[in-house]
């Protein structure tokens, strides 16, 4: 019995960790479990930090905590050790430990090092369903003899087995059952010598490591683990064992463990490792059944093509444009109708206002200012986000990204960045602050540095809508009509550029400021699976639509005002908004743009959703007299301002080249613990973004091209 | 021979291990112990990483992970 629990006061909230492989649809089974709408993607090692949710179980609630997906708990990495820490000093009353049913002995292996940590572990066996379809049979009774622990079949996907699986967690908090966990038996001198310093430590040791897990760790001596370690070993002496003789004896503990490691050699770990695996294949042997003969494999046929040199790189930039064409295509009419309606309201909204009485500037500040860029954000960014987000997630969740990571990979490495900065970067396309944060993973500091100072350079969701639009206009500038096929294919080079700009500046910080060579680096290419389509579109209309509107509505009714009161304080020779922009006009021209766009980069700092909204009532508020109320008013609105290709080729250059959003920089600030390199991630897109539209803008003029 | 060595399609049986550190960790973790079957499955277009069958997962390794896997045929 946990002694958190003994307390007879409130009905105690019971803590579970959920351990796995990445992969195995862990985050799917934490989502069945809590309900709680966390995204898991298809893609190996997604959670970086553990998330949290709770549920209810009968009359309580019972607290889940996500950890990230390891292989193992003995490599140290960073998630390895955010897992194996939580499993062991967080103290949590039932460890549930994912496997896939399909490849059940390298799952058996993190199972067999969590049961050695605690006993009270259950193992989740999940995708029994796609086990099924290759014919794979699971005795989970003989599993649950062999193992002594609980054992839960489950296909959370389809949200079999969860009710089980509480029912177990319960029946385990609760004491009714009690799990005997046969442990892994070593060679013999490493068994002796756990054994005696197993007995040594329960002379003075009262924490709640378990002996023989604690021995073990220390025989292996992993540095990261040490220090915590002898921090147990000090506070929890048993009674009547303090001061002077605790030391003495935790001081010949630590020399007996140092003596039998001496002894036992440096091959101690490949003999560990070896074990466990024996042990692995020993269970599987016993319990798994596989079809003798290969059941037609269509992941290896779906990889032959996707990978192959002939279509590897077209069938990624193909696929990338086709969402971007059926994104820009599909989007137009929806905008069209959204923008109508909207509009339409704001009319009526500021006769109301004036038949209430309410005074012009707070009717102009409410209606012009707030409520007018909320109208143009959701008009014109809702419409290719509910269309974009699920078509990413539904590649996501089918597993293709961690293909192109392998497709890429190479050019990571000649361009000396950590094989893991694809993941990070492709978390980017989803935001920077995200992307910047999943840069944990990685090991090395050197390669998380340049990871986190690249990731700006692929532009975030808040960032796509802006590109969206500027390539429509860009087609309308050019051929006088919207062209999707054009504005798609224009959106595909900028990501192209993205990705050239972070691969050519990964490799310019590693041979300068960032000098190393690239580190270990294993990928895993797990099998596609079909997502299941209505949880998709839940998922990214809830979690990433709805939030970046949110975001963006929360923002942009601030910056709305604000904007208005720069556009109608007058001051001199006219408002303060047209005063700042003629300030930057110059600069702006030089990089074929003009001092309204800069401005509302500028302005756009708190969030890039925000960008074109001020823009346009920059615009709105000059000379131009347009009431706004379809798309093409706005692209009206553009032409009346001077644009031409050109400006919307720019606008799109250095929306994806300028220093990241706010939030994002902040992030960075947190991750490095350093302004200089916060300084470095704002200066190095900006200066890039700089020189690419001037190049570009002084190119065309030279040739006069527009 | 050296895993880098091994031709797509064909398998082979891991004899040891020559790296070091936290890669000989990594390695060991995902089960290439000796004795184990690894098959080449598929070269990435760029021809480096190279996908491997172990212990029913694939695994993609850059040639300088791989080059440090013995095996024998």
């Amino acid at each position: 019995m946990n002694l958190k629990n003994a307390d007879s006061g409130p009905v105690p909230e019971p803590l579970i960790a959920l351990a796995g492989n990445p992969n195995t649809g862990k985050s799917t089974i934490f989502n069945g479990l809590t309900g709680l709408k966390q995204h898991t993607g298809n893609w190996p090692g997604k959670t970086v930090a553990q998330t949290k949710g709770q549920y209810r179980h009968g009359n309580r609630t019972i607290n889940l905590v996500d950890l990230p997906g390891t292989y193992s708990l003995l490599a140290g990495s960073p998630e390895e050790q955010v897992a194996r820490d939580f499993i062991c000093f967080a103290a949590p009353d039932v460890t549930i430990v994912v496997a896939d049913a399909g490849c059940l002995e390298r799952h058996l292996n993190l199972v067999l090092q969590v049961m050695e940590i605690t006993p009270k572990t259950i193992l989740c066996v999940n995708l029994i369903d796609e086990a099924e379809k290759k014919k794979i049979r699971i005795d989970y009774e003989k599993l649950h003899t062999l193992l002594g622990i609980p054992v839960v079949p489950t296909a959370a996907r389809n949200k079999k087995g969860l009710g089980a699986l509480k029912n177990t967690a319960d029946d385990l908090i609760a004491g009714k059952i009690k799990p005997s966990p046969r442990l892994p038996a070593y060679d013999e001198p490493v068994e002796n010598a756990l054994q005696t310093l197993g007995k040594s430590l329960q002379r003075f040791y009262s924490g709640g490591l378990n002996p023989r897990w604690l021995a073990l760790r220390l025989l292996d001596g992993d540095p990261a683990l040490r220090a915590e370690l002898k921090e147990s070993l000090r506070k929890n002496p048993k009674p009547g064992i303090a001061g002077a003789e605790q030391k003495k004896l935790i001081a010949a503990f630590l020399q007996e463990a140092a003596s039998y490691r001496r002894k036992l050699g440096p091959d101690l770990r490949d003999r560990v490792v070896r074990s466990l695996y024996q042990r692995a294949e020993e269970i599987v042997a016993g319990v798994v059944r596989k079809p003798p003969v290969k059941v037609a494999d269509w992941n290896n046929r779906i990889d032959n093509i996707v990978t192959s040199r002939l279509y590897g790189y077209p069938i990624i930039l193909l696929l990338l444009g086709f969402i971007f064409w059926l994104t820009i295509a599909g989007a137009n009419y929806p905008s069209e109708l959204l923008a109508r309606i909207l509009f339409g309201l704001e009319e009526k909204l500021a006769t109301t206002g004036q038949a209430l009485g309410v005074p012009a500037w707070l009717d102009g500040l409410l209606v012009k200012g707030i409520y007018r860029s909320l109208a143009w954000v959701v008009s014109v960014m809702l419409p290719p986000m509910a269309i974009f987000f699920p078509l990413f997630t539904f590649l996501e969740d089918l597993g293709f990204l961690p293909r192109v990571a392998f497709n890429l990979d190479k050019f990571f490495k000649k361009a000396g960045a950590h094989g893991k900065q694809s993941l990070t970067m492709c978390m980017g396309f989803g935001c920077n602050a995200v992307g910047v944060t999943a840069c944990r993973i990685i090991d090395s500091a050197r390669e998380r540095l340049i990871a986190i100072l690249t990731n700006n350079f692929v532009p975030c969701n808040g960032r796509f809508p802006t590109l969206f639009i500027m390539a429509s206009f860009f087609s309308v500038a050019l051929l006088g009509r919207t062209n999707s096929l054009l504005a798609s294919a224009l959106v595909l080079l900028v990501i192209l550029v993205g990705v050239g700009a972070t691969l050519l500046c990964s490799l310019l910080l590693s041979k300068t400021i960032l000098r190393g060579i690239p580190s270990t680096f294993t990928l895993e290419l797990p099998g596609y699976r079909w997502p299941k389509i209505g949880t998709l579109l839940i998922r990214s209309i809830l979690d990433r639509t709805l939030f970046v509107l949110g975001r963006a509505v929360t923002i942009a009714a601030p910056a709305g005002a604000f904007v208005w009161l720069l556009a109608n304080i007058q001051s001199g020779e006219g408002s303060l908004l047209t005063q700042l922009a003629g300030w930057l006009q110059g600069f702006g021209n030089l990089l074929g743009m003009d001092g309204y766009i800069i401005l509302a980069f500028i302005l756009g700092l708190p969030a890039n959703e925000i960008v074109l909204p001020i823009l346009v009532m920059g615009y709105l508020s000059g000379s131009y007299l347009l009431e706004p109320e379809s798309v093409e008013a706005f692209h009206a609105l553009f032409f009346a301002n001077g644009w031409t290709w050109l400006t919307a080729l720019n606008v799109m250059i250095f929306a994806l080249l300028h220093f990241p959003c706010g939030t994002t920089l902040l992030t960075i600030r947190k991750e490095t613990l350093g302004g200089k390199w916060t300084f470095l991630s704002a200066f190095l897109p900006t200066v890039a973004g700089i020189i690419l539209c001037l190049l570009i803008t002084q190119v065309v003029r030279f040739f006069r091209l527009v | 021979m050296e895993l880098t060595a091994l031709p797509i399609g064909k398998s082979a049986t891991i004899a040891g291990l020559n790296a070091k550190g936290p890669t000989r960790r990594r390695l060991l973790d995902l089960g290439m112990i000796p004795a184990t079957t690894i098959e080449a499955v598929r070269k990435s277009p760029a021809g480096d990483p190279v996908a491997y069958k172990v212990r029913g997962t694939i695994i993609a390794l850059r040639s300088e992970e791989s080059r440090l896997i013995r095996v024998h045929q």
